[in-house]
Formats: structure tokens, C-alpha cells, sequence
């Protein structure tokens, strides 16, 4: 395939990009839901939920305009996509649901089983959400059943296989080794001691999740790889990805917590760019079919519309950097409790 | 019952409880704008308290409309694929285009509003409150400019054929002023102020008659009372203007609002009826002869389309928009005529003293709420059989892999775990609403301990 840097390959990074922000900012949060029944101190939960408390609002619009950006530059892919995983998707929403509003309602009562409840929604939801995310994720990887007329041709157990559990655990392995050091950074004392113990565990699992993924995809999915073989000087994100996250456990020992989560983002970033090289130029591959696979020009939408699009992002871009970073460094610094928090 | 009912159920369900919210905020946000705004100017505590206190609320409305609103984001292509496909060129763009600029304004704001009370100075907090109230508006413009295409399709052309038709934008601003999206704007967002404004006035009147919080809920109820009026009247302005777009662009579904079924007749405005669907005919009805016809042409002699200018099968069903559509209006003058009497007794200085116009106001907040419901089941219903109108019918529309089975599923969880949503919603507004705003009289909350508790630590 030869690569052309046109529109569908902008829109095919934009989406990338945007998916890959979700990763990085809601990733940390779900891991933080992942890691909350850990902690079983009141207290210590509410600094847990309010450590993500101004912020897990705006990570999630990076998936909610991933979306939008999916449905504009690639219809077919959100139409076939969301119809054809249309159990896994109605999951994926109440997930969604329970969550905010786990994180919204909990706090507002004193009682203990509410909260419990609550808590337990809260930590279910962001597993389960996580988990969704990474079986989507394997079966793009596998590739899925796709007829002539771009309809998706399986059903729900179509989707479940050990691959793409196993996608799906090393997501959720994943998120918490990057929520666990986010945790660490937002927190101080014993709080912060106990989950410091904790991140070493955290990316020991993902390390073992990763391996394994990694290998089963080398052997049984090595259509994944065909980018890297005709272009070798790809294997740097490979590197880059080993580098970053044998980084995390060094920088936590010296107590640089933010580098530490820079490391893990880094290796967010990495791990989702070999995706995206291994999967290009198709969005959604057809198995067993490949000729009907969804592709960046399939699947696209018009020319023109790229093109109002591209420009749509490029104003917009900006700004939303601007306000992303805005809203950290306002609320920069350990976790206080106050009235009008969670 | 087949996929195509069970979609139609499940979208007009999530649609409409979603839309419970985001009116709500859209309306406290511009009330808390003002709140804010005066706390600024005069520095008097009170204002201060009572923008912490719709702030609380705002945050609860708001969290409602996230949970609820990502799942119309992802019902267009679960239950809707090949209206995904057929509009995804248009409709996907001014969706993004949401995310992009309002959502993200939104949300970050949000947090600096709601958390940043000691983080920011007052200035720059009162700035995150102007942002986030304007990118509330801004998300209902982009999702009306959505909407208003699909009822008035402009700037595109339809390349392909059969199964792979689809439409592709010519004119990015054609589309976006398409010929019914500035009236159809002007009219959510006032039916939207509306409902903000109505719940303050409906809490503050409960206080008042509650004798607590007596300066907190004058202040409150008179401001709301000014968005009221305002609101109230230009709701009628930009509804005549809806109404007369209509005769033009959708003229099958101003005959529905009135059921007006022969061509060569003037339209009669109806106050009231009940409409046969079989012979599209008005029975036990009061009507004003040639009154529409006035309306839309200044000339009640002027013939109107009527339903018998289109086939059976391009006519909407015709009873339930005539009554979403005539309850609708009744309510929206009813909410003139009461912030009217409010304005007056105000006036006079005899409002905060009648009890039996406290308990209208009271109720008065499910006015908006109905009203705005019923307007979008008018426009909705209205144009049906189409999804797109004129160009694609709603059972066309469908995902064709979608099994009914799956949509039982989600229909059923979706109809359970809204209903708990709605109960914990009333509850912790009920809550909020009994605790009050935090003031000199409130004694300390359980937070101020723990967080006692936490410095202690």
C-alpha cells in the first residue's frame, strides 16, 4: 500500500489523536475506578473520586468528540461499528452512565450502604468500560465479519474470543498502572504511601498482559506487522514504547512522580501509535473477507467535508488544548476536600 | 413488535429524558451569569450565596445531561445505521463540530465553576461561569443546526443510488443557516430559559411560603422573574416566526398543528379539538375561521396546503401533533399571563404577600418541562414519515443487522435504569432544595468536619 499523505490520512491521525487523548486522560481516570475498592477508608475514597473530580468530566468529551469526529470523517465505520456491535456498545453506554453518576451521587448522602453502592458502581463501571474498550480494540486487530454492503455479518459471541479478552484485561492492566501513578501524584501520606506500594504490582501485571498480547498478535495476527517489515525504522515505537514504561518503576523509586506519569502516558501514546501503524490503511478490517474491509477511503466521507472538517479541527485545536491545560495547572497540586467537592 | 417500533420507542424515550436537562442548565446558566455578575458589581454576600447555592443544582442538572446525552451520541449508529451513513457527511460534521467547540468549553469551565471557588480569583471564576453558561448555548446550536437540516435539508446533493445514496455537503454555511435553523434556535434556546428560569421561581416560591430563606428567595425569584417575562414573550415571537418558516418549508406539518386537510380552504385556527386520524377531521373543536391563514399570510381570505396535497403515505399522524402542538401553546401563554401578574404584584409590592400565586409558581416549573416536550414531539412527529425530510423515511433509516431482540434488551434496561436515574434525580434535588444554601443560620455540614478531619491529619 503505498502511503499518501492526503485528507483520509489526516482524518485517520485526527481520530487517532483524539482516541489516543482519551486514552491518556480518561485512561488515568478509569484506572483510579479500577484501583477505588482497594481503599476502604471513607475518606480516603473521596480523595480517590476527587483526585479526578474536576477533570473526568472533560476527558470523557475526548471519546464523546472521538465519536462525532468518527461519524463526520468516516460514517461507515461509526455505522457499521456501532450497529454491529450493538450489545457491546449498549454496555459500554450504561457503563458510562453509572459511572458519572456513581462519581456524581455518591458523596451527596452520609449513609454507609449508599455509599458502598455507589462505590461499588463506580469501580464495576470503569473495569467494565475499560474492558469494552480493549475488546473493541482486539477485534479491529482480528478484524471482524463484514458482508458486501459494509453490514457487520456476526453477532454479540462473535466478538468474544481469547484474543480479544485478553486485549480487553490488558486495558484494564494498563489503565490501572497509569491510575495508580496519577493517584500517587495527587495524593500525600499514608494514602500516597499505600498506593506507591501499589504501582510496582500494577505494571508487573500490565508487563505480563503486554507480553503475552504481544506475542499472540506476532504469531497469530502478523498482518499487524507488515508496516514495520517494509518500513524497519518503525521499530523506534517500538523502543520508544519498551523505554517508556521500564522508565515508570525508575522514576517512582526516585520519587518523581510526574515524570513517572509523563513515562506512562508516553507509553500510552507509543502503544497506540503500533496500532495504528499496523492497522493502517484500514479502519476495520474484514475477516474473512478483506476485500470488504472498512479502509480510510471506503469508509470516508466526502472531500469536501474532510476538507470543512480539517478546518473545523484546526480552529478548534487550540482551543482545546488551552483549556485542557488550563484546568490541570489550576488544579495542580494534592487533593484538598472542601464543600463543594464530591 | 418489530425493529423498526422498538427504535422508534427507544430513540423518542432517550431523546426525551435527555431533554429533561439540558434546557435546565442551559436556563440557571444565564441565571447564574446574572447571580454572579451582581455579587461582582455590589460585593453583597448574598448574591454570592446564592450563585454557590443554583451552582449545586446546576452541577446535578448538568451531570444528568452528560450521562443522558452520550447515549444519543451512540444511538445514531447503534439503532439509526443507515441514516448514520446516508447523513453522516452533514449531520457527523455539525456533531463534531459540538464536541469540538462546546463541549470541551463546557467541561473545562465546569470544573473551574463548581471546584474553583479558592483556585481562581473572583474575576476569572465569574469568567468560567459566562464560558460555561455560552458553551451550553453553543452545543444547542450546533444539535439544532443537526436537527434543522434534517427538517429543512440545505447546502448538500445526493450522490449515489439505491442503498448507497447518501448526501455530502456543497455549502458548509447553507447548511449550517439552513432555511429553519435561526427560528428554530431562537425558540429552543427561549423555551430553554424558560425552564430555568421556572425552577427558580419555583424553589424560591416554596421558600417563601416556607418562611425559610426569606432575603435568599426575594433575591432569587426576582431575577428569575425578569428571565420569565422576557423568556415568556419572546418565546411567542420566535414561535409565530417557527410557525410561518413552516407554511413555506414543511407545510404537511403546519396542516398537522392545525389540521387543516383541504387545499383550496382558508386555515382555521383551532383553540381546541380532537382530531379523527381516520378522516383527518376536527371533532368537538373551537376554531377561529381563517385565523392561520392570517397569521401566515396577513390575509384570512388566502387558501392554505392542506394535508390533501400530499399522498397517505407523507402525512404525518395528525392527532397527536395537533395536541402536542395546541397543549404547547396554551402553555406558553399561560407563562406569559403568569409572569405578567408576577411582574404586576411585584409592582404593586404584593407579590412575596399572595400565598395562591406563591403555589402557582411553585407548580409553574413543569410548564416549561411539558411545553418544551411537546414542541419537540410537534416538530418530531410533524415531519414523520421522514427522518429527512423529503429525502429519507424513518423505516428506511434503520441499522439492518439490528435484531429486535437486542433492542428489547436495551429498551428494557434502558426504560429500568432510567426510571432509578430520575428518582435519585428528584431526590438529591429534593435534598438540596430542603438543605438550602449555605449560609450564617446553616450549622456546619458534614463535609466541613471531614475536611476539619483531614487537616487535622
Amino acid at each position: 500500500m503505498e502511503f499518501q499523505f492526503d485528507l483520509n490520512t489526516i482524518w485517520f491521525m485526527l481520530i487517532g489523536v483524539l482516541l489516543t487523548g482519551y486514552a491518556i486522560l480518561d485512561g488515568f481516570d478509569l484506572g483510579v475506578g479500577a484501583l477505588h475498592l482497594f481503599v476502604k477508608d471513607d475518606l480516603e475514597r473521596r480523595i480517590m473520586i476527587n483526585s479526578i473530580g474536576p477533570v473526568w468530566d472533560g476527558n470523557e468529551v475526548w471519546l464523546v468528540t472521538g465519536g462525532g469526529a468518527l461519524f463526520a470523517a468516516f460514517p461507515h465505520v461509526y455505522a457499521t461499528v456501532f450497529s454491529g456491535f450493538y450489545i457491546a456498545l449498549i454496555l459500554l453506554l450504561f457503563g458510562l452512565i453509572f459511572r458519572a453518576i456513581a462519581i456524581e451521587f455518591r458523596s451527596k448522602q452520609p449513609m454507609k450502604w449508599w455509599r458502598q453502592m455507589w462505590d461499588v458502581a463506580f469501580s464495576v463501571s470503569s473495569i467494565l468500560i475499560a474492558l469494552l474498550m480493549g475488546v473493541a480494540l482486539g477485534n479491529i486487530i482480528t478484524g471482524i465479519p463484514i458482508d458486501a454492503e459494509k453490514e457487520f455479518a456476526g453477532n454479540f459471541f462473535t466478538l468474544i474470543s481469547p484474543y480479544t479478552l485478553l486485549v480487553g484485561i490488558t486495558t484494564v492492566a494498563l489503565f490501572m498502572m497509569h491510575g495508580s501513578i496519577y493517584v500517587v501524584m495527587k495524593t500525600e501520606g499514608e494514602l500516597q504511601k499505600k498506593i506507591r506500594s501499589w504501582v510496582n504490582n500494577n505494571i508487573i501485571f500490565f508487563v505480563i498482559c503486554y507480553v503475552t498480547t504481544t506475542m499472540y498478535t506476532l504469531i497469530y495476527y502478523p498482518h499487524m506487522v507488515q508496516h514495520f517489515k517494509d518500513a524497519p525504522w518503525l521499530f523506534i515505537i517500538a523502543v520508544l514504547n519498551m523505554l517508556a514504561i521500564a522508565n515508570i518503576p525508575r522514576e517512582i523509586f526516585h520519587g518523581r512522580d510526574f515524570r513517572a506519569f509523563l513515562s506512562s502516558c508516553a507509553s500510552i501514546v507509543a502503544l497506540l501509535a503500533l496500532f495504528a501503524v499496523g492497522l493502517f490503511p484500514n479502519i476495520v478490517l474484514s475477516n474473512p473477507n478483506p476485500e470488504y474491509s472498512l479502509t480510510i477511503y471506503n469508509a470516508a466521507s466526502s472531500q469536501k467535508t474532510l476538507n470543512i472538517m480539517l478546518i473545523v479541527a484546526i480552529i478548534g485545536i487550540p482551543f482545546v488544548l488551552a483549556y485542557t491545560v488550563s484546568i490541570y495547572w489550576i488544579f495542580r497540586g494534592k487533593v484538598k476536600i472542601d464543600t463543594m467537592s464530591y | 413488535m418489530d425493529v423498526e417500533i422498538l427504535s422508534r420507542i427507544q430513540f423518542a424515550f432517550t431523546i426525551a429524558f435527555h431533554y429533561i436537562y439540558p434546557p435546565l442548565s442551559i436556563g440557571l446558566g444565564v441565571l447564574l451569569v446574572i447571580m454572579e455578575g451582581m455579587y461582582l458589581k455590589t460585593g453583597n454576600k448574598l448574591y454570592e450565596q446564592m450563585t454557590k447555592f443554583w451552582v449545586k443544582i446546576f452541577a446535578l442538572t448538568f451531570a444528568m445531561g452528560v450521562a443522558s446525552g452520550i447515549v444519543m451520541e451512540f444511538e445514531f449508529g447503534t439503532n439509526w445505521a443507515t441514516y448514520s451513513r446516508f447523513v453522516g457527511d452533514v449531520f457527523g460534521s455539525a456533531l463534531a463540530a459540538e464536541g469540538i467547540f462546546a463541549f470541551f468549553l463546557e467541561s473545562g469551565f465546569l470544573a473551574v465553576l463548581v471546584f474553583g471557588w479558592n483556585k481562581v480569583s473572583p474575576k476569572m471564576h465569574f469568567f468560567s461561569t459566562i464560558m460555561v453558561s455560552f458553551g451550553s448555548m453553543l452545543s444547542a446550536v450546533w444539535i439544532v443546526v443537526a436537527n434543522s437540516w434534517q427538517q429543512t435539508p440545505a447546502g448538500y446533493h445526493i450522490v449515489g443510488e439505491g442503498i448507497n445514496a447518501r448526501a455530502e455537503i456543497t455549502d458548509f454555511w447553507e447548511m449550517v443557516f439552513n432555511p429553519s435553523s435561526m427560528e428554530r434556535l431562537s425558540h429552543v434556546l427561549s423555551g430553554a430559559w424558560l425552564a430555568g428560569a421556572f425552577l427558580v421561581l419555583s424553589v424560591s416560591a416554596y421558600y417563601l411560603l416556607r418562611n425559610k430563606h426569606i432575603e435568599f428567595a426575594k433575591s432569587s425569584f426576582k431575577i428569575a422573574l425578569g428571565l420569565a417575562l422576557f423568556a415568556s414573550l419572546f418565546q411567542l415571537f420566535t414561535g409565530h416566526k417557527s410557525a410561518v418558516g413552516i407554511s413555506k418549508t414543511q407545510p404537511a406539518k403546519l396542516a398537522a398543528f392545525e389540521a387543516h386537510s383541504d387545499s383550496s380552504g382558508v386555515g382555521d385556527l383551532y383553540l381546541f379539538g380532537w382530531v379523527n386520524d381516520q378522516q383527518q377531521e376536527v371533532k368537538l373543536g373551537f376554531k377561529i375561521p381563517g385565523m392561520l391563514s392570517y397569521l401566515v399570510h396577513g390575509d384570512s381570505k388566502k387558501p392554505l396546503t392542506g394535508l390533501n396535497a400530499f399522498k397517505p403515505e407523507d402525512r404525518p399522524p395528525v392527532n397527536i401533533v395537533f395536541q402536542s402542538y395546541h397543549i404547547m401553546v396554551a402553555i406558553g401563554f399561560g407563562l406569559i399571563a403568569l409572569s405578567l401578574i408576577g411582574i404586576y404584584m411585584l409592582w404593586r409590592g404584593k407579590l412575596f404577600e399572595k400565598r395562591w400565586l406563591l403555589w402557582i409558581f411553585v407548580f409553574s416549573v413543569l410548564g416549561p418541562q411539558i411545553a418544551n416536550q411537546l414542541g419537540w414531539i410537534s416538530a418530531e412527529v410533524g415531519r414523520q414519515p421522514w427522518i429527512v425530510y423529503n429525502l429519507l423515511r424513518t423505516s428506511e433509516a434503520l441499522s439492518k443487522v439490528v435484531t429486535a431482540n437486542q433492542v428489547w434488551f436495551s429498551l428494557i434496561l434502558f426504560t429500568l435504569v432510567y426510571f432509578l436515574l430520575f428518582i435519585l434525580f428528584i431526590y438529591l434535588l429534593n435534598e438540596k432544595i430542603k438543605h438550602g444554601p449555605e449560609g450564617a443560620e446553616n450549622i456546619p455540614s458534614e463535609y466541613e468536619h471531614q475536611k476539619a478531619a483531614l487537616e487535622r491529619n
